[in-house]
């Protein structure tokens, strides 16, 4: 097969004496989504934001299309391609739109001050797209709806040709109606070639958009499996018991229910 | 940019549609205007201040003497206020702006006294310009504390007040330094520290040329996007009454007269070192990364950091233009006073923040102007300049100076709570 777009080997990352992250190892390959499973607590998010750039990890190696990438910041992580949409969306609630989506990597003018009105253009192209009802842009984002915050968080995302995308838990506060627009979002950028991580806790959402799924439990790895190839109880096996589907027993499931 | 046509295209949210309808007038006047209906309170809590003050002192409030003199005394508290908004705005606080701008005010006029030779003409240049720098190393000092020592600004800044104020007294073991050099007097805005009435006419009607220039400009790159855009009145009535105020200035300025004498003074210097910080000051803060990244930082810290913004960098350099500009407060203070004290400054901190806070920076950061910093400097110095003239007490003054502070946070806390 291809070569991986993203590979994390053996991730550790330690907060005082807890071992958030033990050794774990993922990948990802283009156009792939792939499901990162697990309880709270089980290292899910402190495993992305090593490949997000929010924190250095303390041992193991990130490559990026094959290539060794050193990530320590969030824009070495964005060097390389790689955006998040953070369950938090990360936004300055402050700021309007454009000064959101541009954040950290403004558009200047030639006189090296910001280019507001190039970057509010841009700004109302992109939303647009994604939301044809969005008119306040210039308002501060504390002024707008959960869906347009979203929008506006997945509109930064996707604004910079992003190659690998980490989605954490981009459906947690939305309605039914808005989770279904996400989900077609992440089927039209699995065809430009978009790798995705997507962190869930909700198994459902997880088995209708990924291809894999890796299950963490404290801090490591369950296991990796193709999502056609489980079923969703031998999944919850992984989250729940830490045991791989072939050492799962008939007693095991049942105790699930 | 994947494809993303008709993605989302059905979200829920029609408030966006809607919302012009259920502005309320108020909402209205301010997107017109292009002022927030804070800054316009506070515009309204002014003028009535003025009318009420004008009317309890007999009319001498609103003469052209009373007027300059309030315009002068500003402008140190405007200065170091402009610098408070980026710092408050931050989510952090400077307690140590009085102590600081009596210690680089001391080092200033000891040097230009006792260190270069008194009358040389690069002396006071030389004195403003290494007290500037000092002003910038004091601040590396304090940012580097608060930003890589992780120190809360407020103790680190709380530390400075008392340090900074021990410094004032070292540099000459408490002695008081005068007389200073007669050019750098003109800067305080003594009795030839203005700049006469053809200048101020000929400043006023390029200010009101500069003001209807970049409306106009701005209104032209945003109708070559297509953006939505405010009629065409509205942006004309604001260059209006920016020319009005501009003119009105210049007028009351000139009709000021020198004394024993019928030559007009015209707008005096330190009221222009203060324009000229605001105007640096208001394009720091809205035209450059540096100023986005403050707004930023204070709206959400952790997303700041998470879009790849150098905090800890961009925290220094806030504190290092707060120095600077305690060094251009500095530098007013001793040129008015023409010596230099080791007290000056002293109780300042208060009303700088004091004049941030009133001019509608919010305490909770991420919000605050740099215009409605110096609104809020006017605001203060014309409670204490109207009870001067009233004959009120010092006691008196703090106790209702105290309250006003009070009562603009409750405005902001209660502002914000309606806001939700």
């Amino acid at each position: 097969m291809a070569t991986p777009l993203v590979e994390m080997r053996n991730i550790s990352k330690r907060f005082g004496g807890v071992q958030a992250v033990d050794d774990v190892s993922v990948d990802l390959y283009p156009g792939e989504v792939v499901g990162l499973l697990g309880h709270n607590g089980a290292g899910k998010s402190t495993l992305i934001k090593t490949l997000a750039g929010a924190y250095p990890c303390d041992g193991g190696e990130i490559y990026v299309n094959g290539e060794r990438a050193i990530i320590e910041t969030p824009r070495d992580a964005r060097s390389f391609g790689i955006e998040t949409i953070y369950q938090t969306l990360a936004l300055a609630d402050n700021l309007d739109a454009p000064a959101n989506l541009f954040l950290g990597r403004e558009l200047m003018t030639a006189f090296g001050t910001l280019d507001d009105d190039a970057m509010e253009h841009e700004a109302r192209a992109v939303l647009h797209r994604l939301n044809p009802n969005f008119k306040n842009i210039k308002d501060p984002v504390k002024n707008m709806s959960g869906g347009q915050r979203q929008s506006v968080a997945i509109a930064r995302a996707i604004l910079f040709n992003a190659k690998i995308l980490i989605m954490d838990e981009p459906t947690a506060a939305l309605g039914p109606q808005e989770t279904a627009m996400v989900a077609e979002l992440i089927q039209q950028l699995k065809k430009e070639g978009i790798g995705i991580f997507l962190i869930s806790h909700d198994l459902h959402d997880v088995f209708d958009l990924s291809d894999r799924v890796s299950v963490m439990k404290n801090g490591r790895l369950v296991g990796t499996r193709q999502t056609s190839k489980v079923t969703k109880d031998e999944v919850l096996g992984m989250i729940i018991l830490g045991k791989l589907p072939e050492d799962e027993t008939a007693d095991d499931l049942a105790s699930l229910h | 940019m994947p494809d993303l046509d008709k993605t989302m295209a059905s979200d829920a949210d029609t408030e966006a549609g809607q919302s012009p309808l259920r502005l309320s007038m108020m909402d209205q006047f301010s997107r017109l205007t292009g002022l927030d209906s804070r800054l316009l309170a506070m515009l309204g809590a002014l003028l009535v201040i003025w009318i009420v003050l004008n009317i309890m002192t007999n009319g001498i409030f609103l003469t052209p003497r009373n007027l300059y003199n309030l315009a002068v005394q500003s402008s140190v508290v405007g200065v170091m206020a402009t610098g408070m908004v980026l710092v408050i705005v931050a989510r952090h606080i400077d307690l140590s702006v009085g102590s600081v701008l009596g210690f680089l005010g001391m080092c200033i006029a000891f040097l230009q006294v006792e260190v270069f030779p008194l009358g040389a003409a690069w002396n006071w240049p030389l004195t403003i310009l290494l007290g500037i720098l000092l002003g910038a190393v004091v601040g590396v000092w304090q940012g580097a504390w608060i930003a890589l020592g992780g120190v809360p600004a407020f103790v680190v800044t709380l530390g400075g007040l008392l340090m900074f104020r021990g410094g004032a007294f070292l540099v000459t073991d408490g002695r008081t330094v005068a007389p200073l050099d007669p050019t750098y007097q003109l800067l305080g805005g003594g009795i030839d520290g203005s700049i006469g009435a053809t200048a101020s006419w000929t400043l006023g009607l390029l200010a009101v040329a500069a003001v209807a220039f970049f409306f106009l400009k701005a209104r032209a790159k945003r109708a070559r996007f297509g953006f939505p855009m405010k009629p065409l009145w509205a942006e004309l009535a604001m260059i209006a009454v920016w020319a009005a105020l501009i003119i009105g200035f210049v007028l009351v300025m000139n009709a000021y007269n020198k004394p024993r004498s019928d030559i007009p003074r015209g707008i005096p210097v330190p009221v222009l070192i203060m324009l000229a910080v605001v105007i640096v000051m208001t394009f720091l803060a809205r035209f450059t990364k540096f100023g986005r990244y403050v707004f930023a930082m204070g709206g959400n810290p952790e997303a700041a950091a998470l879009s790849g913004i150098n905090v800890k960098r961009t925290t220094i350099m806030i504190f290092v233009v707060m120095g600077m500009l305690c060094a251009i407060a500095a530098v007013i203070t001793t040129a008015r006073l023409n010596a230099g004290t080791n007290s000056m400054g002293t109780l300042a901190e208060l009303n700088v923040i004091a004049a941030a806070v009133i001019g509608g920076t919010s305490l909770a950061g991420g919000l605050g102007t740099i215009p409605g910093a110096i609104l809020g400097a006017v605001i203060m110095q014309s409670l204490d300049n109207g009870m001067v003239l009233l004959g009120v007490s010092s006691a008196m003054r703090q106790i209702v100076i105290g309250l006003v502070l009070v009562a603009a946070v409750w405005f902001d806390v209660v502002y914000n709570r309606n806001r939700r």
